[in-house]
């Protein structure tokens, strides 16, 4: 019998060696680029390390030492607060540009790549652009403003815009994406739904809000959680933007990256914190996971 | 070949690749015991764009290799980028003898990253006649040295002697005080055609840095250390002054000019253009003055800070990686005391400047002092190319001011600081106190995570 068994294992390996094969490939490259540092980023958030002598164990000293800092609660409401403004802009304009793009009888090819241009620029030069916009001494917005006779704004410098001034570069540099998926899903609605509301004599809005509305919610909902998880990891507008230091603005990303290379040089706290980001984000994950797959 | 002969060729090709890129990210390669040469790895070698200073720093590590055959030279490009450092160590690829700012050596020694080199000094007999404010910088709280210095500046007023005989003021007698400043940017300013008695930084963290050199020059700290935890200290009658002061000559006396929110390379255009006439700058200002922005050096002057009080200094200087071998922190020092902190060289590095066209006779850098000092003046002296005379405010005044270094994490701070300096420049109704109090409580914030 347990010849038998083993008989058949060794056969079963033999018969899927090449499945295997291939399967070893996308294994080690996940293993070794993803799976190894996780793994190794949780063990971290236990430890202190200096990378020159041995690391030593702490316990749960850097989660005490992440809630006891005051900017842990400021850099969780601040990235709250960037979702929040993203989603409104960030959220709702891809939808309304993919909703005007398809009425465009002609050139729509055209729009279809001016909206998708911006995310074709490597994102630090899209920042470094709207960096020079945003200038209050020499850059082009207070430049125009003040050619206008409009009051000028500080833009980023400011308590009350930096957040606003970042979530519109976010915006700008990302919506691309959003809009043409949303187009795809514009594409596919049959035009006899539209017709059919034409005749019932619906409004615009109406149609929008009981025919494109009610077929899109699929992708909607999709691009909503994966722009949560999206936004949430925001990091190269605030940091590029209003540094590490800016308490009006500081968001998780940027306080690991503070942790580990700025002010602390303390990897084992960015780990720490990494750790609970990933926490949340796995959670957002999951729902999307099981969104898609009722979906399937 | 049939198909399943090919699938099974796949496959072993597909596990052997597999295989191989697991042993290339596996493991890190143990160097191997060697028993010839010591072979020490050292940064600060230029880029292949920069040809002359390249093929200068191989030719020196030609001569070296030649002199010391015991001792191999690896050079790398770069200097030091706070942001690579970590994983560079991390990543076993810190060089063995590595470059520093003045602002690295406390949090390096406290974090346990550098080796002490106490024990090896006496072989490099120069370091005797280094100042011994400089040394401070390198020495950890156990009095152990880690590492030396090798280049070093302390900020004055920079001023333009042209502009100043203009405005009827003497350049050989610049402004002391802070009250003298505002009065001659008075004079200046009243020259008319766009010239702007006196110009200062707000952006890009230069602004902080400035705050601080002229709380520093008023007898004013920008952090104390309260047992061993760091505090902010600028938020005091001495930071009050410091904006009080900018805020009457930028609103008041009008005397700054309306362009504001100005970084580094801003305030030395100007100067360069004969527009300004005085800011708080170092000598090293004045070559790029001359040689960008087409300025002469008979234009400018260079005096101490105003105030005197204390002037913030900076600099440079090398460090030893953690846990080398003896030979190889002798081999590195050997390294130093031939290429970068040697008073010797002084007299063919000047000969070599000044027939490439570059500055000799700028008052900074100058780390030494007693011997080694004279030798420098000696090389000096007999290979000027720039009116030292303009310096002589500086020169005469300077070493009686006691030299500060920046506060911990001194970029982050500057960053915060920023804010304050640009508010009082470009809001005349701006409020001191509260900015300095909002200033403080962020600064504290990241003071907390100071060694």
């Amino acid at each position: 019998m347990t010849v038998g068994a083993s008989e058949r294992l060794r056969r079963r390996i033999g018969d899927n060696l090449q499945a295997y094969a291939f399967l070893a490939a996308g294994l080690v490259c996940f293993g070794l680029f993803s799976w190894y540092p996780l793994v190794k980023g949780i063990i971290l958030s236990f430890q202190q390390d200096n990378f020159v002598t041995p690391p030593y164990w702490v316990g749960l000293d850097n989660y005490r030492a992440l809630f006891a800092d005051p900017l842990f609660g400021t850099a969780w409401l601040n990235t709250l607060e960037f979702t929040a403004l993203a989603l409104l802009f960030g959220y709702a304009v891809p939808f309304a540009v993919a909703l005007v793009v398809n009425e465009f009888r002609h050139a729509k090819g055209f729009f279809r790549v001016a909206v998708y241009l911006p995310v074709m620029l490597p994102p630090i030069v899209s920042v470094l652009l709207w960096k020079y916009f945003y200038d209050p001494g020499s850059g082009l917005f207070n430049a125009v403003l003040s050619a206008l006779h409009l009051p000028t704004s500080e833009w980023t410098q400011s308590p009350k815009m930096a957040m606003v001034s970042l979530v519109l570069v976010s915006t700008w540099a990302n919506m691309g994406g959003a809009t043409i998926m949303y187009l795809a899903g514009l594409a596919g609605i049959p035009s006899e739904l539209y017709e059919a509301a034409e005749l019932d004599g619906a409004s615009v809005w109406q149609r929008v809000r009981h025919v494109t509305i009610p077929q899109l919610r699929f992708i909607m909902l999709v691009l909503l959680l994966l722009q949560i998880v999206a936004t949430m990891q925001v990091f190269i507008e605030p940091f590029q933007l209003t540094g590490t230091t800016n308490p009006d603005t500081i968001t998780v990303m940027v306080l690991i990256y503070r942790y580990a290379f700025t002010v602390n040089n303390d990897f084992g706290l960015a780990a720490a914190m990494s750790v609970l980001l990933f926490i949340v984000l796995g959670a957002f994950s999951a729902v999307y996971l099981r969104l898609t797959r009722k979906a399937d | 070949m049939n198909r399943r002969m090919l699938g099974k060729s796949v496959a072993v090709a597909l596990i052997a690749g597999t295989a191989l890129l697991g042993a290339a990210c596996s493991g890190e390669d143990k160097p191997a015991e060697s028993t010839g040469p010591v072979t020490i790895t050292v940064n600060g070698k230029p880029p292949a764009t920069d040809a002359v200073n390249l093929a200068n720093f191989e030719a020196d590590v030609k001569a070296f290799e030649a002199k010391y055959p015991n001792i191999k030279i690896d050079a790398k490009e770069g200097f030091m980028d706070p942001q690579t450092f970590a994983t560079k160590l991390a990543g076993g690829q810190l060089e063995d003898v590595f470059y520093v700012y003045f602002t690295d050596p406390q949090a390096l020694i406290a974090k346990k990253q550098v080796s002490d080199i106490s024990a090896y000094l006496d072989t490099v007999p120069q370091v005797k006649d280094i100042q011994e404010q400089l040394m401070k910088v390198f020495t950890g709280p156990d009095g152990k040295v880690y590492g030396l210095p090798s280049a070093n500046y302390s900020l004055g007023l920079v001023y333009n002697r042209t502009l100043f005989t203009k405005a009827g003021l003497d350049p050989a007698n610049p402004p002391k005080t802070w009250e003298e400043v505002r009065t001659a940017a008075q004079k200046l300013k009243a020259l008319g055609d766009g010239v702007v008695g006196y110009g200062d930084y707000s952006k890009s963290n230069t602004g902080g840095w400035h705050f601080t050199a002229e709380l520093y020059s008023v007898g004013g700290d920008i952090a104390v250390k309260d047992g061993d935890k760091w505090k902010a200290a600028f938020n005091s009658d001495k930071g009050k002054q410091v904006l009080q002061q900018l805020k009457d000559m930028r609103w008041t006396d009008d005397t700054m000019g309306s362009r504001q929110l100005l970084e580094w390379a801003d305030l030395i255009q100007m100067a360069a253009s004969g527009k300004l006439g005085m800011y708080i700058g170092s000598s090293d200002n004045l070559p790029v003055i001359v040689n960008q922005y087409k300025g002469k050096y008979e234009d400018y002057g260079l005096s101490v800070m105003p105030g005197g009080q204390g002037t913030l200094g900076g600099g440079d200087g090398y460090m030893f990686k953690a846990g080398l071998s003896p030979e190889k922190i002798k081999a590195g020092l050997t390294w130093l005391s031939f290429k970068t902190i040697n008073p010797d060289r002084i007299m063919a590095d000047n000969e070599k400047a000044s027939k490439a066209g570059q500055p000799v006779g700028l008052p900074q850098p100058n780390i030494w002092t007693g011997a080694s000092a004279a030798k420098r003046e000696e090389a000096t002296k007999k290979f000027a190319n720039v009116p030292s005379d303009n310096f002589a405010p500086f020169v005469a005044g300077n070493a009686s001011i006691p030299l500060k270094l920046e506060p911990p994490l001194a970029q982050q701070v500057y960053a915060v600081l920023d804010t304050a300096m640009q508010k009082v420049l470009t809001d005349r109704n701006a409020d001191i106190a509260k900015l300095l109090a909002d200033a403080e409580a962020q600064v504290n914030t990241i003071l907390a995570a100071a060694k």
